[in-house]
């Protein structure tokens, strides 16, 4: 009988409640498009780290796992590297931040094909020119590049000599030599893939290492991408942090609304139901429910749009963006659009607690 | 003197009201004795203190001092809480504006009391029966607005004695409707009242709807007269 009550109610008011549950939709799609391009960009980083065919990752001290944002080792340390017990070959690469989440890399290709076997290219052929740059399918298709076609980064013009499967390393690559010299790096890299003759001896190494090369941040593979985790990555946590407490004050703000607006439009209705016997708890009982309705529905209307934000992505910036569906989130994002909603319902519930019911009913 | 038991017994209540620095003596000692199956009218102009007399009995407002028994329960001391148990189970309702819910049928107006009275929320013969008296059984799936104001109070009295009441407490039950409606909604308490026993108080301002009642009462200036 509640449920019917409740319905009615808010079916009673079908703009203000589908505006609600839109609200309350956009907070949910906020979050979980959020957390899901933050483990869709740590996934693809973790792939493409292990498609380089790499037991080990060498990193200059001071650095981040996250941040390739320099270049302060000097490309003399691969050699050295190669001389290290069980490793077999060892390739530099330097990694220059582009605007948003791009970045581009410099590498030797024949470094790279004795790595892995080199890339696979969908179009067009490897880089021959210092001039010459190949991209992943992803960023062509994001940008509407094509072989032969001139591309404008880090100003210099590029001309598109191949687009490959993407997968491996990078999504946007050039000669070492012609980004170090772009960049003011010359005889600087940014990370190092190390090669060993038995993976099962990749710790091993490494640990070794870590004492020969001290600061250096050195992983095996296996590492480095359990590391590409949210909870690694501070500022990460702290922004889907900020986003979950802006989505929750968002949530109360928006059911405050609603809901206060709802208790001085129905201060007759709820007059009615103290009158007949309801009592507070009752009272309550259908605000909170009304409220847990408007966040449950909010909730599945924002799971989902976030397919749709999912697929504007693909469609629009698949390189830049990947947005993976963390259903494990769906229960999460809901539980902090419950709690946003529930938080926003007090104040209004326990103004019509307050209400006298002789007043309320004589309220026009 | 009826042998039927004392469903109201009111002794010296007084009910004063604070307005700024002003207190208003709504009602200055009223006694009053209501028997079960009784159908009394209250009948006094505006000011008269009818309708604070009404929302004392319904325990909608408390008491300033005197005491008040209601199916045997003291009002006087009762908390809030205690007087929304009272309106649960002991006092149904019937007011001027009708008062029904409108997002909900007429049907579920009815029931959304026996739901909070914690009654079995299907309709048995018996109320079948009366719903069939008060001429409504088939407009109870109509919403309020779907409904004459004539119609509506006759929902709003179904709704009133669905729990069975001690006593069923009428505020101006026809100041809302034209004279064709209001002899109808009289007729129809009155029948109740005769035909299942049903304790009816009403307050009323008109003679014409008093009359009516087996008893009328007269107040004036917050007292029984």
């Amino acid at each position: 009988m509640l449920n019917k009550l409740i319905f009615a109610n808010l079916g009673h008011r079908p703009v203000r409640t589908l505006l609600s549950v839109l609200a309350i939709a956009v907070e949910v799609t906020m979050i979980l498009t959020l957390v899901g391009v933050s483990y869709g960009t740590l996934d693809g980083t973790a792939q493409r780290a292990r498609g380089v065919g790499a037991d080990i990752w060498f990193r200059p001290p001071g650095s981040s796992a996250i941040g390739l944002s320099s270049a302060p080792m000097s490309d003399k340390i691969p050699a050295l590297l190669m001389q290290e017990p069980h490793v077999t070959f060892a390739m530099g690469t330097m990694v220059q931040p582009l605007s948003g989440f791009d970045s581009i890399t410099g590498l030797d290709l024949d470094d790279f094909k004795r790595l892995n076997g080199g890339f696979h290219y969908l179009q067009g052929g490897p880089l021959v020119s210092d001039n010459d740059i190949i991209v992943d399918e992803y960023y062509a298709k994001q940008k509407n590049l094509h072989v032969g076609d001139t591309v404008n980064l880090i100003n210099h013009d590029w001309k598109v000599a191949g687009i490959f499967e993407s997968g491996k390393l990078a999504r946007i690559a050039v000669k070492l030599s012609m980004l170090q010299t772009l960049t003011g790096n010359p005889g600087h890299l940014s990370q190092i893939y190390i090669k060993v003759d038995d993976p099962n001896k990749a710790q091993a190494v490494v640990d070794a290492m870590r004492v020969k090369y001290h600061g250096y941040q050195i992983y095996t593979m296996e590492e480095f991408t359990s590391m590409l985790s949210i909870s690694n990555v501070g500022m990460l946590k702290s922004f889907i942090g900020v986003v979950i407490g802006v989505a929750v004050i968002v949530g109360f703000i928006v059911v405050f609304m609603a809901m206060y607006t709802a208790v001085l439009e129905r201060t007759r209705e709820i007059g009615i139901l103290k009158a007949v016997g309801g009592s507070s708890a009752l009272i309550l009982n259908i605000l909170f429910r009304e409220t847990l309705l408007l966040a449950l529905l909010g909730s599945v209307l924002g799971i989902v749009l976030t397919y749709g934000t999912q697929w504007l992505m693909k469609h629009a910036v698949p390189a830049s963006l990947v947005q993976e569906t963390v259903y494990g989130w769906w229960p999460i994002s809901t539980a902090i659009a419950v709690v946003g909603a529930l938080l926003g319902a007090i104040v209004p519930g326990a103004k019509a607690v307050k209400q006298d019911v002789t007043e309320a009913l004589s309220y026009e | 003197m009826s042998s039927e038991p004392v469903i109201i017994e009111v002794q010296g209540l007084t009910k004063t009201y604070q307005v700024g620095d002003v207190e208003v003596h709504a009602l200055r000692g009223v006694d009053l004795e209501i028997r079960k199956g009784e159908f009394v009218a209250i009948i006094g102009a505006s000011g008269s203190g009818k309708s604070t007399l009404f929302h004392i009995l319904g325990g909608l407002t408390p008491t300033t001092s005197g005491t008040v028994k209601i199916n045997g329960r003291d009002l006087g001391g009762m908390t809030a809480a205690e007087r929304t148990d009272l309106r649960k189970t002991t006092v149904g309702f019937v007011f001027q504006k009708y008062n029904l819910l409108p997002t909900l049928t007429a049907e579920d107006n009815i029931r959304i009391v026996q739901y909070i009275g914690g009654r079995n929320t299907v309709f048995d013969a018996g109320f079948r029966e009366v719903l069939g008296l008060l001429g409504i059984a088939d407009r109870l799936k109509h919403k309020p607005r779907a409904l004459s104001g004539g119609q509506q109070q006759r929902v709003a009295i179904a709704r009133g004695i669905v729990n069975s009441p001690a006593i069923l407490l009428a505020d101006e039950p026809t100041g809302n409707l034209d004279s064709e409606n209001s002899a109808a909604v009289l007729r129809l308490m009155k029948d109740l009242n005769q035909r299942l026993g049903q304790t009816i108080l009403m307050i009323t301002h008109d003679s014409d709807a008093a009359a009516y009642a087996d008893r009328i009462v007269r107040m004036k200036d917050g007292r029984i007269v």
